[in-house]
């Protein structure tokens, strides 16, 4: 071990990143292996970033959940972590899993799956993760205020959090957010720092967005064009809602590598910065959005619609729930959403509604993490430009586009 | 005849001494789905080290890539004993960073010289990342 000095703060070699004697004596394994282990990748983060300090924070949302996506080397690491006596100190939630976890015998989960999913859930409940199982923690109890800073990972959920609420995150990576829920704390760099949220691109959106499948192409399209920029939106529409805004932070989360965007007079941060000084223009006309559309989506004869990425808020339940009324679907219907949601919906008769129709409402999970390809299926129409990108490979499955309305009407008449 | 022993700083990032001989590449690794934790096998198709065992050898590449759940391929690999001695790369990311804290690796980089151009597969490498430095013999030919 190196000898370090004890003045309430010490400087770590030539780096800048200082450290309290507290932080320094978890680093130094005396509050015990697990904190150390959180402590040493903080530390790391905090060097690669030339943070020059950690600062405390509301939250941490953990992405790695699904066995699909983190397979036995993830659910050891959680297990030994556990082990460990790994323990949170703030809020901490998590994405989906790869499937319901009450009801995964009914949408047809292997067994061998689902025994390694229940093993990851219980190792991060006893490091006290909670078992919130969503991609949209912004929707949960907790939702965070306008300066606060987090540790979440789950890209969509970032720039969610960024964009919208104003709260301040990085776009962390799985096991960083977890050392970060356990220590409590973050390396001060990136967007936690207000300079670094300044937007450097405008974009002109030209045509009017009609649906919330618009704002996902639209998004799909700014990420994909201007993956390094932060942009500062001008939008001609009435129509912005949360859902919208979902839709478009995380198709452009999904194709670039924006944590944050920022849209005239709707988001809160817009007013601070001036777009006149913004070097370069993009213009958005509806020929971009239909050409982007065309890259993710090919007209075919889905077996399955799927609603639910990021999952459902309140407000597309209903919407679904009041289409499906007294009818009688004649496609099979996905609905993704989480847990939390589930309970409103289903204490406002709309989980019902939506069953009776014979569709299904899937709580904890998402197509995209659920093993589609063991499950027989391989050809979804969704509304979601995020869900189109990730289908083909990492579930083998084809994508055809519609908005939630023509997604439902298929579902209805198989048209 | 002894090889001449060259040293070389940069940023120790995970600290501890490492030993071995140089696997070298100019093209990033995605650990998931990149590389058999199993055997410590490179398995990404059309890879230049494709088919090459990096288990207890001084890895040098640039950077990682891919997905942030390699990290967590790097600690099955310790686990299986199946994984490198250090890293050295270019200018590391989260995703490696992340994968040599919990795997226990030494990890070094921005190094005053570029190791991949300087260093050859098989030449031994010391990295000392706590004191900041690697230490190498060119292989003797």
């Amino acid at each position: 071990m190196k000898k370090r000095k004890s003045p309430s703060i010490t400087k770590r070699e030539s780096k800048t990143l200082y450290l309290t004697t507290e932080e320094e004596k978890i680093l130094n394994r005396e509050s015990g292996e697990a904190a150390a282990t959180a402590m040493r990748l903080l530390v790391t983060m905090g060097e690669i970033f030339d943070a020059d300090r950690l600062i405390p924070i509301i939250s941490a949302q953990i992405s790695g959940i699904s066995y699909k996506t983190i397979g036995d080397a993830g659910l050891e690491f959680i297990q030994d972590f556990s082990r460990l006596g790994a323990k949170t100190s703030v809020y901490a939630s998590m994405n989906p899993a790869g499937m319901d976890l009450d009801h995964w015998k009914e949408i047809g989960i292997p067994e061998d799956f689902a025994i390694n999913q229940k093993k990851i859930i219980s190792a991060l409940n006893e490091i006290g993760v909670k078992s919130t199982c969503t991609c949209t923690p912004y929707l949960l109890e907790r939702i965070p205020n306008y300066g606060d800073h987090l540790a979440w990972a789950e890209s969509s959920a970032v720039i969610y959090a960024n964009s919208v609420l104003g709260a301040m995150t990085n776009r962390e990576g799985g096991p960083i957010a977890l050392a970060s829920a356990i220590i409590g704390k973050t390396p001060l760099y990136g967007f936690h720092i207000k300079n670094n949220r300044r937007p450097t691109l405008s974009i002109d959106v030209q045509c009017e967005l009609k649906n919330e499948l618009d704002f996902s192409l639209l998004g799909f399209y700014i990420g994909k064009k201007a993956s390094e920029e932060i942009p500062f939106i001008n939008l001609p529409t009435n129509l912005i809602n949360n859902t919208c805004l979902k839709a478009l932070g995380a198709a452009m989360a999904t194709s670039g590598g924006q944590a944050i965007y920022h849209i005239k007079d709707i988001t809160p941060e817009s007013k601070d910065f001036k777009e006149d000084k913004l070097k370069e223009k993009i213009t958005v006309e509806r020929y971009e959005l239909n050409k982007t559309k065309e890259s993710l989506s090919q007209e075919l004869d889905p077996d399955i619609v799927f609603i639910g990425c990021p999952h459902c808020n309140i407000e597309e339940i209903e919407e679904i729930s009041k289409i499906s009324r007294e009818t009688r679907l004649v496609r099979k219907l996905y609905v993704c959403t989480s847990r939390h949601v589930w309970k409103t919906a289903n204490s406002k008769g709309y989980i019902d509604e939506i069953e009776k129709a014979g569709g299904r409402v899937v709580k904890d999970t998402c197509m995209v993490v659920t093993p589609l390809e063991r499950m027989g299926i391989s050809r979804v129409l969704t509304n979601s430009s995020k869900a189109a990108n990730y289908l083909p490979t990492l579930c083998k499955s084809k994508v055809y586009l519609r908005d939630l309305k023509g997604c439902m009407k298929y579902a209805i008449d198989g048209n | 005849m002894r090889s001449m022993e060259i040293e070389i700083k940069g940023r120790g990032l995970i600290h501890g001494i490492a030993e071995g001989e140089a696997l070298v590449t100019s093209q990033p690794i995605s650990f998931l789905g990149g590389v058999d934790p199993k055997t410590g096998l490179i398995i990404e198709k059309g890879h230049e080290l494709e088919g090459s065992n990096i288990s207890k050898k001084i890895l040098i590449f640039p950077h990682g890539k891919g997905s942030t759940v390699g990290s967590y391929t790097l600690f099955a690999m310790a686990k299986n004993g199946t994984k490198p001695a250090g890293i050295i790369n270019h200018k590391t990311e989260p995703i490696i960073a992340a994968g040599c804290a919990i795997a226990k690796i030494p990890l070094i980089d921005n190094l005053e010289i570029d190791p991949i151009k300087q260093i050859d597969n098989g030449d031994f490498v010391i990295i000392n990342s706590s004191e900041g430095l690697i230490k190498f013999n060119k292989k003797e030919t």
